[in-house]
This record gives C-alpha cells, structure tokens and sequence, in this order.
C-alpha cells in the first residue's frame, strides 16, 4: 500500500526539469537542426504503429478487389488497355521529339537531359496537425530515399522529403507555408518562386512585377533553378492574376497540379546530379526552396 | 512490483494510433489529443505508477508522429500531468461531468502552449482558433475514455 501523502523527490523540481528538457530540444531542433538523427531513430520506433493505423484502409482495398465482379474488372482491363494505347501512341511522338532534341543538343554542344530514376511509395498517413501540410510515405532510409529528395504524383510536384526514419518518411507539400518552389512560367520562361499558402488548392506566385506578362490558365512548371527539383515538372496552373498598382508586384495565385489530398501512390525522384555550370550560366542565384531542413541533395544513392 | 503495468505502455500506443489515423480536412481538427487523454487518466489513476517521465516520452513520440517541432507536445504534456499528478487525490472523486470539464481546461491549456511554442518557432497557424476545437470536443469523449480504462484497469488489475 503506498502513503496517502507522500510526494516524492520534489514533484515541483521534477516538473522543472522536464520543461527545461523539452525547451532545450524545442530550442536544438528548431535553431540547429541538430536532431535529425533521433527523429529519424524514433519515426522507426512508431512506424510498426503507422504501419498498423494503415492496415484496415488497406484491408478495405483489398477486399473491395476480392469482391469485384467480373464484368467491372473486364471493363477495367479494358479501359486501361485504351489508356496504355493512348500513352504508348504518345510515348512514340515523345520519342521523335527526344531523339531529335538530343541532336539539336549535340549540334549546340550543351549537356543533354537524361532520364530520373524513380520509385513508387505510398501515403501512409497525413499531418494530425491541420496547419502543417506533410505526409508520410512508406520508403525510407533502406530503399535509398533522402532528405530534400523531390515527391511528384502521376499530375506533378508533390512536395520533398524533409526527414527520412528507417521505413517511413516525411515529406513537406509545396502547399505548405513554409515550402517555396522556384518555378517558370511555361509559355514565356518568366522565372518566380511558388510558395505555399496553407490551403492544398493554393499557391502564390511571388516576386512577378505588375507589368510582366501573366494570364489566367498559364502553366508553372519547375525551374530546376537549386538544383534540387528537376527541371519541366508541371507545377501548378494560374488562376488569378491581380495587378496592384500600389504596390511593387502583382498578387498571382495558382492551382497544384498534383492531387495533393489525393492521391495514394506518389512517386520519389532521384534527379540527376544538378550540372553547376548549367545554373552559374543562367545567372541566377539558386533560390533557397527548403523550410529549415538543409540536408545537401545527393545523387545517386 | 505488479506485472500488469504494462497495460499503461499499450494504452498509450493505442492512443497514438488513434492520433495517426487519417482524417477529412472537415474533422481532423475536431480529434481528440488521445495521447494526452490517456496520460492524464493514467496520472490521476495510478501517480505513483505513471510518472513525468512517461508523459514525456509519450508527448516526445507525439511529436515525431505528427512532424512538429520535437519537444513541444511533450513540454505541453508534462506540464498538465505535473498538475494532474499534484491534485489526482481531488480529480478521482470528482464526479465524471466534473473531471471532464477540468480535463478540458488542462487540454486547453496544452493547446495553447502548443500554440505559444508554435509562435516562437515562426510556424504559427493563421486560424489559431480551430486549434482549441479539440479539448471541446475532449469534453466528450472523456467519460467514454474514463470507463473504458477504469474497467481495463480494474480487469487486469494494474496497480
């Protein structure tokens, strides 16, 4: 039987030590990013729980295959048959159209793209907190994938992986308002930063001067500029464009778009090995496109 | 030293759990802070079972899973347990509506150092009410919680 009133060793001491504890690290995480080792240890500590809150959607997809009848899979097929069709039709034209760019290259002496090496992940749950736009896929450490690696889903760019535990990690959605993107506008190059606003429907446009040459419906896409997303991935479509004369630039609001509320299967991407060159030449300064993660974008694992 | 102690640990898993589980954008706001739901419980049931120690570790593991900055659900954590552990003699026989209401507060309060660290670090919200919706909606489910545990503990009896 334990004392009615005993209190221990200094309760009040105690309490204060585990608030002075947690200011600490608070403190180490947020100013030194010093502790991304142990998020990564503890992420692969809680990722059997992760793992098991995932089972029954999980259960659930594979059920609702099982019970499918056979006239739905037939038209399934069938569809994604004309799908592939259509895509390989594409994939030919697509074909010309590379070989005959990497001539045009090889004439005009400049480096060639050469493809990404991509893997298949899946969300494995969202941010709790609704005020931080992240997801947590299911590769880690062990399948090669690294901080600041780009995310894109089948529409375009996700976000990056900002924390990588052994079998989980996690990424930032370029929705997010600490996440900024250097972009270009596709029809004209117009070089700006894409930085999230909170809302998974929103982005903002930043830096595009009230004269510059903006419309509704024009298509962002990355700029590469940073060397950490590769470059031409579709990233959002323009759907507002407000010129304020009072003020020195234009307010631009843009679509994602990636369905990112969405979609379940998401691709990880490792871009080749940013040429410095190809950046320095353009004489621009690389925009810094990190929240305060700034783990340098590798290689090839 | 009891066997069944580790009842409180699963618990606690399974309130994690809960926390991980992947909601519409119209309720996620609205879930419950299960972790600290079952600390609190276990503070007031067992104190000289369930210390700061373990709402430390619970809040630190918290963080990690909902990616916020490390240290500020367990700073959060810690602070309402210390209180839950000094008045737990007066929180167990209060009557049920009454402990939730309490709890409430404490959850409020959690949230709002959550919310105060949040600012420090620059990552605050831009609607910072929707942040207290969840200690209202805490109001009840504790009851619901509270039997659910007392029973468990009285069954495996952890002591």
């Amino acid at each position: 039987m334990q004392p009615l009133f005993q209190q221990g060793t200094g309760p009040l001491l105690r309490t204060l030590f585990f608030v002075l504890l947690s200011a600490t690290i608070m403190v180490a995480d947020h100013r030194f990013n010093q502790l991304e080792q142990v998020r990564g240890v503890l992420s692969g500590a809680i990722a059997p729980l992760r793992y098991a809150v995932d089972l029954p959607a999980r259960f659930l997809g594979w059920s609702s295959d099982q019970v499918r009848s056979r006239e739905e899979l037939i038209e399934r097929v069938n569809a994604l048959e004309r799908e592939n069709l259509r895509l390989r039709a594409r994939q030919l034209k697509f074909e010309t159209i590379r070989s005959e760019n990497e001539r045009l290259r090889t004439l005009l002496d400049s480096t060639s793209d050469r493809d990404e090496r991509v893997l298949v992940a899946e969300l494995l749950s969202v941010a709790l907190d609704p005020y931080r736009q992240q997801v947590v896929v299911n590769q880690g450490e062990r399948d090669g994938v690294y901080a600041g690696q780009p995310l894109i889903d089948a529409y375009g760019v996700m976000g990056q992986i900002i924390n990588t535990g052994p079998f989980t990690a996690t990424a930032l959605l370029i929705s997010d308002p600490n996440h900024a993107l250097p972009v270009q506008i596709n029809r004209n190059g117009l070089r700006t930063i894409a930085e999230g606003t909170g809302e998974p429907d929103r982005l903002e446009l930043r830096y595009i001067p009230n004269n510059a040459d903006v419309r509704v419906g024009d298509r962002v896409v990355s700029s590469g500029l940073g060397g950490r997303f590769p470059p031409n991935y579709p990233v959002a479509t323009v759907m507002e464009v407000e010129r304020r004369p009072g003020e020195p630039f234009a307010r631009v609001i843009a679509a994602p778009q990636a369905h990112l509320d969405r979609s379940r299967e998401v691709l990880l991407v490792w871009p080749e090995s940013a040429d410095p060159g190809n950046i320095a030449a353009n004489g621009d300064v690389p925009a810094a496109d990190a929240d305060g993660t700034d783990a340098p974008p590798r290689g090839k694992p | 030293m009891n066997p069944r102690w580790w009842l409180i640990p699963l618990t606690l898993a399974v309130a994690l759990m809960l926390a991980m589980v992947p909601l519409p954008d119209a309720a996620a706001p609205f879930w419950p802070d299960w972790v600290t739901l079952v600390a609190l419980y276990w503070a007031m049931a067992l104190p000289q079972r369930f210390g700061l120690t373990f709402a430390w570790i619970a809040g630190i593991l918290l963080d990690v899973s909902q990616g916020a900055l490390l240290g500020q659900n367990a700073l959060g954590t810690v602070i309402v347990v210390a209180f839950a552990l000094r008045y737990h003699q007066r929180l167990r026989v209060a009557p049920i509506a009454q402990q939730a209401l309490i709890v409430t507060v404490l959850l409020l309060l959690k949230q709002a150092l959550v919310l105060w660290t949040s600012g420090l670090a620059g990552r605050a919200p831009e609607t910072p009410w929707l942040f207290f919706a969840a200690p209202l909606t805490a109001l009840l489910f504790w009851p619901l919680l509270f039997v659910v545990l007392r029973d468990l503990r009285r069954r495996y009896q952890v002591a």
